[in-house]
């Protein structure tokens, strides 16, 4: 065991680095900091810089245009991206979709979307979710009848995440009702364009409108949309899931989060001293930064074991567990350091041209509280995940 | 001892609550907070001819309660329907501490405050005192027959609705003494007051305002020069009151709408409350929401204590509070999944409402930290 960078990473490191200083789109980085709502402009032109330094896609391999970095490569990326105040990429087309067309997809599908996704020509979203098919996602009930070269398909999604930027959706449909559940889901293909798809916003409990509700309404899709054999789609659907997991730890995510609520905590000044300094308040950052220390260990000793383009198996499911709880611990923690001003709603607080309420700082914390609450709900909920390690471990 | 409510204060709970049930649905509720008011006039009307207002006040006062379980009846009501209309500002804190220091003249402005006419609001917090309630940097300086505020003054509740507003000042002593502090009713049109006033997360509004050489006359004055501190820090016990046993009403709904959706939803062709390991979970919440009603109890039965004792159960409750406030609210959203994330249902108000009472008045860390220092003293 070795648990040094070898000199090569430190390279790596510095280059990302310089790169990140010199490239990012300055508007966006103040949105991020300032915990404002990215657009769609905002989120393409991040993606664009990526896209053009080769960086876009680090887990796809090298011949659909991948970056194909290793495992101690991406975290480095990673942590580096979110110390910078960089945004997230938007996963759907690049961690979802993408590696299910590497796999399943016809070449047809490979030639056409892969180079789409990569250049961010395509926007996709993910149509998985139904108002009753939600942790049972196989119990899905959009239908998809095939009439000549056509599906047509009827129903809704719901939880569209940034589905209103979208021009692709790609759903999990029922072809065969006549079977167990599992075994009559299609993958389809569909662009949101064609008549007779609807998108509704639903606004979330801290005001932003992140996510959708989309109606289907005799939409036709032509056949060869499907991806991989008709009926087959909860097998691509499930090797998604795992994919859709892989980054999900979010180490360097809560490495910055964390380090944000350092500062902000010796800014504070509580009862004549810092917050930092305040026992209680100490206690808690301590807590959180050794099981965050533990978990960036166990990230890398279980992302290092799926080779490139492969997603861990099981253990996928224990980083989602401990890395969302360590992410929302620190979201719990910031909102405490910021005090009365934590109130504020920051619709006016910190978007517009409004000045901030209280310190710059402040106007995000709640906001980010709660929205963050969705990390332990969507893809796969705690529950969800812990009943997989249960039953694969415990065998019952 | 008797957990029994008298039968007035049980009248009141039964009024309210059909009331508030009747008139304060989730519609009514968003289109109040998305107003620019943020508040209902007609609501407040209405629940002050119910009485809400004049509960919180003695007889003497002009009211008709004015203990700690009058306090806690009313507010674990309004916080059972999720209520934003600041009552807390104009009733307990602005009117409370009108009717403990005000002259005869002063205290006029209560009959108008329990009939509803009037709105108040309550000036301390700034912006770098956080929860340290002696801490007070505005200063009031005599210039002749005259006193002049300046100051900042942080997320003040009502501010924009207020016809007056208590306001606290430094006439002598240093940043953060007990001693020197002094109160002051300044009319919200006073030359020199101006704010910013802003939505909150939890709904209502507040205001960051700024007094810049307001001048008053010397009978603007709350009490006597320099002493408020104690006054202070019991309305602010009151306020303590009222803010856990809102939070209080506001797990009620919140543990009720868990429980009623783990019966209703179904995943994997059966209700999710079939699942032990949500089971479990709601039944912790129900435990822990008995330890709540506990505490709110304590609280109000302690209200009228010597300070001693009173703050110690004000620190008590508000950490038991804060604590299982944020197990509610968290595994309330947890075990309804998605549709917990929307404003459209619900369950977000309540989480909201009760996460953000952890930070009036001090969180569950600050009220740990008070209860360790009096019980050593
Ligand atoms: C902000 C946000 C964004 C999302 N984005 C997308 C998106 O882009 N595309 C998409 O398709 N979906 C998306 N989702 C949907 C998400 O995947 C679902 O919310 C998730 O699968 C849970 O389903 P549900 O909300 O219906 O909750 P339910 O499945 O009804 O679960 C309710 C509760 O029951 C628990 N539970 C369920 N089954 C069991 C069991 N067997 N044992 C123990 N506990 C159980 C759950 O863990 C949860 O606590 C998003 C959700 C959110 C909140």
């Amino acid at each position: 065991m070795d648990m040094s960078y070898t000199p090569e990473e430190n390279a790596f490191r510095e280059e990302v680095r310089t790169f990140l200083k010199e490239n990012m789109p300055k508007d966006v980085v103040e949105k991020t900091k300032s915990g404002q709502e990215l657009g769609k402009d905002d989120l393409l032109s991040w993606h664009k810089t990526l896209y053009n330094k080769g960086w876009i896609a680090p887990n796809w391999p090298k011949e659909y245009g991948g970056a194909e970095w290793d495992a101690v490569q991406r975290h480095i990326f990673e942590e580096e991206c979110a110390f910078a105040n960089a945004p997230r990429t938007v996963p759907f087309g690049l961690t979802m979709l993408g590696p299910v067309l590497q796999k399943f997809g016809s070449q047809e599908q490979k030639d056409h979307y892969l180079p789409r996704i990569l250049s961010g020509e395509d926007w996709w979203c993910q149509g998985y979710s139904e108002p009753g098919a939600g942790s049972d996602l196989a119990s899905l009930k959009t239908r998809a009848v095939r009439e000549g070269d056509h599906y047509i398909v009827n129903g809704q999604k719901t939880w569209t995440t940034l589905g209103q930027y979208a021009d692709w959706i790609f759903c999990l449909v029922r072809t065969d009702t006549t079977v167990k559940k599992q075994e009559g889901i299609s993958f389809l293909l569909i662009d949101m364009n064609t008549p007779g798809i609807e998108v509704r916003p639903i606004i979330l409990l801290e005001g932003t409108h992140e996510v959708n509700e989309v109606f289907f309404d005799n939409v036709k899709v032509p056949v060869e949309n499907l991806v991989g054999e008709e009926n087959k789609g909860w097998t691509y659907a499930k090797y998604l899931l795992t994919h859709e997991r892989t980054n999900i730890a979010g180490v360097g995510a809560s490495k910055a989060a964390l380090a944000s609520v350092k500062r902000i905590a010796k800014q504070e000044i509580s009862g004549g001293r810092p917050l930092i300094e305040n026992p209680a308040f100490a206690a808690r950052m301590a807590q959180v930064e050794c099981d965050l220390m533990a978990m960036e260990t166990t990230n890398l000793r279980i992302v290092s074991k799926a080779a490139v383009g492969q997603a861990p198996g099981i253990e996928a499911s224990m980083l989602k567990v401990t890395g969302t709880l360590i992410r929302q611990e620190i979201n719990d923690l910031a909102r405490r350091a910021v005090g009365p001003y934590a109130m504020p709603f920051p619709s006016e607080a910190v978007e517009g041209d409004n000045q901030p309420i209280g310190p710059d700082y402040a106007g995000p914390q709640a906001k980010r509280y709660f929205n963050n609450r969705k990390l332990t709900i969507f893809g796969g909920s705690s529950e969800v995940q812990r009943g997989i390690i249960a039953k694969t471990q415990i065998g019952v | 001892m008797n957990f029994e409510l008298t039968e007035e204060r049980q009248m009141l709970q039964d009024t309210l609550r059909r009331f508030l049930a009747d008139r304060y649905g989730l519609d009514v509720r968003n289109k109040i907070v998305d107003s620019d008011e943020g508040y209902s006039p007609k609501i407040w009307e209405e629940l002050a001819e119910l009485g809400v207002i004049g509960a919180l006040f003695t007889e003497e006062e002009g009211g008709f309660g004015g203990k700690g379980f009058d306090i806690t009846t009313v507010f674990e009501e309004l916080g059972r329907a999720g209520v934003v209309e600041p009552f807390i500002e104009t009733g307990i804190l602005g009117g409370g501490l009108i009717a403990a220091l005000g002259t005869d003249q002063q205290k006029e402005l209560v009959e108008e405050v329990i009939g509803g006419a009037l709105h108040l609001a309550f000036a301390h917090g700034e912006p770098s005192s956080r929860y340290e309630l002696s801490q007070v940097e505005t200063t009031a300086k005599a210039s002749g027959d005259e006193i002049v505020l300046n100051g900042r003054k942080a997320v003040v509740f009502n501010a924009e609705a207020a016809g007056y507003i208590v306001v606290s000042a430094r006439e002598s002593g240093g940043l953060s003494d007990v001693d020197g502090i002094s109160l002051f009713l300044v009319p919200a049109d006073a030359a020199g007051l101006s704010m910013v006033g802003y939505p909150l997360m939890q709904g209502g509004r507040a205001a960051e305002v700024t007094l810049d050489d307001v001048k008053l006359p010397a009978s603007a004055r709350l009490g006597e020069a320099g002493k408020a501190y104690p006054a202070i820090v019991t309305a602010i016990a009151r306020a303590n009151a009222a803010i856990s046993a809102e939070a209080l009403g506001a797990m009620e709904t919140a543990s009720n709408l868990t429980k009623g959706y783990l019966v209703t939803r179904e995943q994997f062709g059966r209700p999710i409350g079939t699942f032990q390991a949500l089971a479990h979970r709601m039944a912790d919440m129900l435990i822990e929401l008995e330890q709540v009603r506990s505490a709110v109890i304590n609280i109000a039965g302690h209200m009228d204590d010597d300070a001693k004792t009173r703050d110690l159960y004000v620190a008590a409750t508000r950490n038991v509070v804060g604590r299982v406030g944020r197990l509610i609210s968290e595994e309330s959203i947890q075990m309804h999944g998605g549709i917990a994330m929307t404003k459209e249902y619900e369950l977000a108000h309540f989480a909201k409402r009760i996460t953000m009472s952890d930070h009036r008045y001090g969180d569950t860390d600050w009220h740990l930290e008070r209860f360790i220092a009096l019980s050593a003293a």
